[in-house]
């Protein structure tokens, strides 16, 4: 099948990998702390476990299937994890929303898949990026990159797409920080980086990129500065940092490749610690209201010295490795042939959005004074700071020091997506010159966007008047309607009646055979190739009529129970005729049984009554009488078509030399066919175990004996 | 429908059908028959048992389950085709005897798989028709 676990490690597996475990470390020491005590603590890591190995698996995934299983397996474990307060309604609805909308994409990323490896010939992605030539050139490359981004937006939360991340924020905070923000959401943005040298390099490739993902983080940005909750803010703010690194990914060129390697760095470090700084928040005072804390920095020191390290790599304040990769991102953007200035302009306002966005959750809630009600607050675990703090200190030293991660990390990562990159050089300091202007607008933009728009719970209220148009409630009012259709054609169709599935069945057939006989078959008999008709048939044939007629009109049961039997016995002389005398007899013993069988049950069986109205027996009669002129049409053109005798005269010759049989028939059934013989009789077992199992299996009595 | 003539016909049919059957089975290889029509009539001469004397004295009749015949024939059928693999042949070869046995006939892999069929045809009916009769 060519699915074969193979892993390679290049520059891009190697930069996720790192960030996998790296901050993986990190929350599993968080976890043993924030979660102490708790009664699945075991399930817990479980499911944390789980996720690990799935998102390293797919990362280092060279083979396209074992990279989709992987990607499964990720929202599978993110569903859990989501869920993990299983008690509540609101967590339950949450995790099924993402589990719906991840795996949506899941299906598609298949689909996108089966027709890459079609196309290429292989599944290994390292040998794809020989055929990217091939593949662009295709027909079918609009469809392979629409189902690819299906697949990477529902993962990557990008707009229309987005709004499972919100709510996934329902899970325990050491879950927020590395499914939702540092790892999992990134398997979009990566599978995205992995193709760009399959796929990438395409004006709509491009462009779709772009324009969704510069959308998504204006949105998203938009979004984060009126929300009231930590979690929700920083649940936006990742949205928006995800639309950024599509919108790099999109604007495809060296540079900016470059800024999106940095960036995913960047964003891991920095936004990994303002959710843990959050998590202490929530853990120590019980509240995530933005509106309620402040002076924290008075009973936790080291708490907001880690949230204002992540604050400043986030605002991109020299000297973090923040300002390095913002100042990539206005540069890569500054540099485009085309559209230059808006794009430039979108990044910006992005940018000083965020800013606001982490100020409000990296300072706000240390800074002014400290209300009473956290004066009893006091610094928790070390297992609790240390790891922002790390996170933070990082942020600090890259900032300072680029060269510790240019040879070994950024430097593969780039060329893994851009092979033909020109060599790189990371450094603070660039001179005066416009990207460091931007900067600086950005950095002032927040700062006062900060001082002049106060946390109120009004402008929540503002926005939720718009909740109705939001992608997240035409989704579900598109699935509930779905659902609704859903109930109105199961009732209709699976209604439970046979002789409505009978009906729908020969109708559906007719239509069918009609379609087809009117558009492909020219109406032609050809009178010598019918033979006369022979007394004995005309009699048969009379006989059987009348058994037919008799059997529509006769108010008894049993009659008409007799009449199917006389059918039977002249379609069998009609096998005989023919010479087919196997037939005949097999027909025979089966109609004498039927008959029996009937007997049996419609013994015990009430009075005849008829229920239906003669409207209904017109339409039965209409369906039957239409699919009989069919049969007839379609036997009469069989004669029609040339066949070949080919088989019968290999079966005639060979019966008896190879299989020793005379009677070729049979020699059909236990011999050149005999697997079909096979698997029919499992089949009538199956069946009879079938009627069994029906009639007999009454769950108090089982033990009943046949 | 429990009439003496009925019966006592009865009692001679049901041998009579049985070897009917037997010869059906036999003969298909040769001329129209097989194992298919042979375990229908061997069905029907049981069933014609449990109209005449009743269901109970069939099942004493026929010693063994009806439902216990589906996986024996299915195994006697399974085991005929894997036959030649033994003799390092493919599935499904046909074995052959050399010399014929007197009023049997040539016996070969695939007189064993119709009797397979045999056995498994007629314990779907009979467990089919038996199930029914006792559950209505």
């Amino acid at each position: 099948m060519g699915i074969n676990f193979d892993f390679l490690v290049d520059g891009l597996s190697l930069l996720f990998a790192l960030m996998i475990t790296g901050i993986g470390a990190l929350v599993f020491l968080y976890t043993s702390a924030y979660m102490q005590g708790d009664r699945y603590l075991d399930r817990f890591y479980g499911y944390l476990c789980l996720f690990m190995g799935a998102m390293l698996g797919m990362v280092l995934s060279d083979n396209i299937f074992t990279l989709f299983v992987f990607w499964e397996l990720t929202s599978i474990s993110s569903f859990f994890l989501i869920g993990y307060n299983n008690e509540s309604k609101a967590s339950r609805k949450s995790a099924l929303i993402s589990l719906t909308v991840t795996g949506l994409g899941g299906f598609f990323l298949l689909a996108a898949f089966a027709l890459i490896g079609n196309i290429t010939g292989t599944y290994s992605i390292n040998e794809m990026i020989g055929s990217a030539a091939v593949l662009k050139a295709h027909e079918l490359y609009l469809l392979i990159i629409i189902f690819l981004f299906i697949a990477a937006f529902s993962k990557s939360a990008q707009f229309p797409l987005h709004f499972w991340l919100p709510g996934a924020m329902k899970a325990p905070t050491p879950v927020s920080t590395y499914l939702h923000s540092a790892t999992m959401v990134k398997a979009g943005i990566y599978l995205l980086a992995r193709f760009t040298p399959v796929l990438g390099g395409v004006l709509v490739w491009n462009n779709t990129l772009t324009i969704v993902g510069g959308f998504t983080m204006v949105y998203a940005a938009f979004h984060s500065i009126f929300k009231k909750d930590l979690k929700e803010i920083l649940a936006f703010s990742t949205i928006s940092a995800l639309g950024m690194l599509v919108f790099l990914l999109g604007l495809g060129t060296s540079e900016a490749l470059l800024a999106a390697t940095v960036y995913i760095v960047v964003h891991a470090l920095y936004k990994a610690g303002l959710f843990l700084v959050t998590g202490i928040i929530d853990h120590e005072t019980g509240t995530r209201k933005i509106f309620k804390l402040s002076g924290l920095r008075k009973v936790m020191m080291p708490v907001a010295i880690a949230g204002l390290l992540a604050m400043i790599s986030n605002a991109g304040i020299p000297p973090s490795f923040g300002f390095i990769g913002k100042d990539l991102i206005y540069e890569s953007a500054l540099q485009l042939n085309m559209n230059a200035t808006v794009l430039t302009a979108v990044a910006v306002l992005a940018n000083t959005l965020l800013l606001y966005a982490s100020i409000l959750v990296g300072i706000k809630p240390f800074a002014g004074p400290l209300p009473d009600t956290y004066k009893e607050v006091h610094l928790p675990d070390w297992r609790l700071w240390v790891p922002p703090l790390f996170l933070g200190a990082v942020g600090i030293i890259l900032g300072l020091f680029p060269v510790i991660v240019e040879g070994g990390i950024i430097t593969p990562a780039l060329l893994s997506m851009h092979p033909t990159a020109p060599k790189i050089h990371l450094k603070l300091w660039h001179g005066f010159n416009l990207v460091l202007g931007l900067s600086a607008v950005t950095i002032m933009g927040g700062l006062l966007l900060y001082f002049s728009l106060k946390p109120s719970i009004r402008h929540e209220v503002w926005l939720a008047k718009f909740n109705k148009l939001s992608p997240q409630n035409l989704a579900i009012y598109l699935s509930r309607k779905f659902r609704d259709f859903a109930g109105l054609w199961t009732r209709l169709l699976q209604n439970g009646y046979v002789r409505i599935y009978v009906l729908v069945i020969i109708s559906f057939l007719t239509a069918l055979l009609a379609y087809q006989s009117f558009t492909q078959v020219r109406f032609y008999v050809d009178p010598a190739k019918i033979s006369p008709l022979t007394s004995a048939e005309m009699v048969v044939m009379l006989i059987l009529i009348t058994a037919i007629l008799y059997l529509v009109y006769t108010p008894s049961r049993l009659a008409a129970v007799a009449a199917m039997g006389v059918i039977g016995y002249c379609i069998c002389l009609i096998f005989v005729f023919y010479s087919a005398p196997d037939l005949a007899m097999t027909q025979f013993a089966v109609d004498t049984l039927t008959v029996i069988l009937f007997v049996l049950v419609l013994y015990r069986l009430p009075k005849y009554i008829t229920y239906s109205n003669w409207l209904i027996r017109l339409r039965d009669g209409l369906v039957a009488l239409f699919f009989g002129l069919l049969i007839t049409i379609l036997g009469l053109e069989v004669l029609n078509e040339p066949t070949s005798k080919e088989t019968t005269q290999f079966f005639a010759e060979n019966s008896y030399t190879l299989a020793k049989g005379k009677n070729v028939v049979n020699v059909i059934l236990v011999d050149y066919r005999g697997i079909d013989t096979m698997v029919e009789i499992t089949v009538l077992t199956i069946a009879a175990l079938g009627v069994f199992a029906l009639l007999k299996l009454q769950l108090n009595k089982y033990d009943q004996e046949l | 429908m429990r009439h003496l003539t009925f019966k006592t016909a009865t009692n001679f049919l049901l041998p009579l059908l049985l070897l009917f059957s037997i010869f059906i089975l036999l003969r298909g290889h040769y001329l129209p028959g097989g194992g298919f029509v042979g375990g229908i009539i061997a069905a029907i001469a049981f069933v014609l048992h449990a109209f005449a004397f009743g269901l109970k004295d069939t099942r004493k009749l026929l010693k063994i389950k009806p439902m216990s015949l589906m996986p024996a024939g299915l195994a006697l059928a399974v085991f005929s085709a894997i036959l030649p693999i033994f003799q390092g042949l493919p599935i499904m070869t046909g074995l052959w005897m050399n010399e014929p046995i007197p009023v049997i006939g040539l016996i070969g892999t695939a007189l064993l798989f119709d009797l397979g069929v045999y056995i498994v045809v007629l314990g779907v009916a009979l467990t089919i028709i038996f199930t029914i009769s006792e559950s209505v």
